[in-house]
């Protein structure tokens, strides 16, 4: 079982950040399948939400197909999400730390890197979805 | 299903005119927060909608009744006013006994749970509680009572932010136990934004803007780029508030299209932020918008 926690500062919304934290907690191996997941009226009671976010987030990733509810007894993982490999991420991290070297001795400090990633980043979002 | 409907609703005391024409609806099922300046007419409109007031124009319709009507619409009806008040000189359990005498639908071993597991004495007095305690004993009344519809006048804002969050969990149980319909006014923008999933802000009697949470946080946006004339917008986009320097302009719009504009940057507004632009820009020319499901 887990536990939700709540993050003001985040920038996402309570339902947002439960189905970020399952997701998460799945591919962290950390919920497996056949695993519980806490019961509404539980987390309502610890987070002080709305019971409808609960639900809400539960019923998002019920359609992702990770979930799936049995009435009357609970919400239940029926999937995994597998991180990429180790072989995979190992050359990527390489590529970006290479790239990362290359930035500072252009002279960018840390937030120009950051704000140059974000962008780029939000960019070939943006890209992919049109 | 509407819970609660007010047309043209209007109170004015001798002098004073608390509210002027307040319209809204709100829908059954959900947990709404009211929100605005103080004066807005929030706490006259929830004493109106308790039948704790009567209005002096217009009309209200809560849970299908009128307000104050009789004792099956009480009965439909909690109400936990501003400062959650008590009767001092009673103990605790003459406060469920008085409960349970004046409510048909009384829940005993609900309210009789709840104070066992606040571990309040049920025979102290209710004046030697603190104001978390008090608070605690008036939404067990509130709730013992089984109503459709709950209404909350600013029951945190007295409390330490602990008491606050275990009303707050103990409310969102209830509804999430009973599936009560719950209004709430409050000036604690980050406690709504928790566990209200629908908003109201009311300006003036007026409603500025009126919808789900989830949905208005998705459909409004701030976008900052080099200075323009906001007429230029597509027609979309809804104006909320504009700002301009000599070279920047900021505006907020509302829209439920994607932004495809490569001159602005765009950013998402938390509940506050936004609440705060309803509610510093009254005067805005477009009327109140609707967001519906």
């Amino acid at each position: 079982m887990i536990e939700f926690h709540l993050d003001a500062r985040s920038g996402l919304s309570p339902y947002q950040q439960l189905v970020q934290q399952v997701r998460h907690a799945l591919r962290l191996g950390l919920l497996t399948e056949g695993d519980q997941l806490p019961k509404v009226k539980d987390v309502v009671a610890t987070l002080a939400i709305n019971p409808n976010t609960v639900l809400k987030a539960y019923r998002e990733l019920e359609h992702d197909g990770l979930v799936s509810a049995r009435p009357g007894v609970g919400t239940f993982v029926t999937a995994t999400l597998n991180g990429a490999s180790f072989a995979v991420l190992g050359p990527l991290r390489q590529d970006l730390r290479r790239w990362l070297g290359k930035a500072r001795k252009a002279g960018l400090d840390e937030e120009s890197i950051e704000a140059l990633l974000m962008s780029t980043f939000r960019d070939s979002a943006r890209e992919e979805i049109a | 299903m509407t819970v609660l409907r007010a047309q043209g609703l209007g109170k004015k005391y001798k002098r004073k005119q608390a509210l002027t024409g307040c319209t809204l609806e709100i829908e059954a099922g959900h947990v709404t927060g009211l929100v605005g300046p103080n004066g807005a007419g929030k706490s006259t409109l929830l004493n109106i909608a308790a039948g704790m007031l009567e209005p002096t124009t217009g009309t209200i319709e809560v849970c299908g009744g009128v307000p104050g009507s009789g004792p099956e619409q009480l009965a439909k009806v909690g109400y936990v006013a501003q400062n959650t008040p008590v009767y001092s000189g009673l103990t605790i359990e003459e406060h469920l006994r008085f409960g349970a005498h004046l409510n048909p639908g009384w829940d005993a071993s609900l309210a009789e749970k709840r104070v066992e597991r606040l571990g309040l004495d049920p025979k102290q007095q209710a004046g030697k509680l603190s104001g978390g305690q008090r608070a605690q004993l008036a939404l067990t009344i509130g709730i013992a009572k089984r109503p459709e519809l709950l209404l909350l006048d600013e029951p945190v804002a007295a409390l330490d932010p602990l008491a606050r969050r275990e009303f707050l969990q103990d409310l969102m149980e209830a509804v999430a136990e009973h599936g009560l319909s719950v209004v709430m006014s409050s000036h604690l923008v980050n406690d709504l934004e928790r566990v209200c999933d629908h908003l109201v802000v009311l300006v003036d009697s007026q409603v500025r803007v009126i919808g789900e949470v989830e949905l208005l946080l998705a459909t409004h946006h701030r976008l900052s780029g080099p200075r323009r004339d906001i007429d230029t917008l597509p027609a979309d986009q809804h104006v909320v508030s504009a700002k301009h320097t000599d070279r920047q302009t900021t505006v907020l719009v509302r829209t439920e299209a994607p932004i495809l504009d490569p001159a602005w940057t765009v950013a998402r507004l938390g509940l506050e932020d936004l609440v705060l632009e309803y509610m510093s820009n009254p005067t805005a020319a477009r009327p109140a918008l609707e967001v519906l499901r």
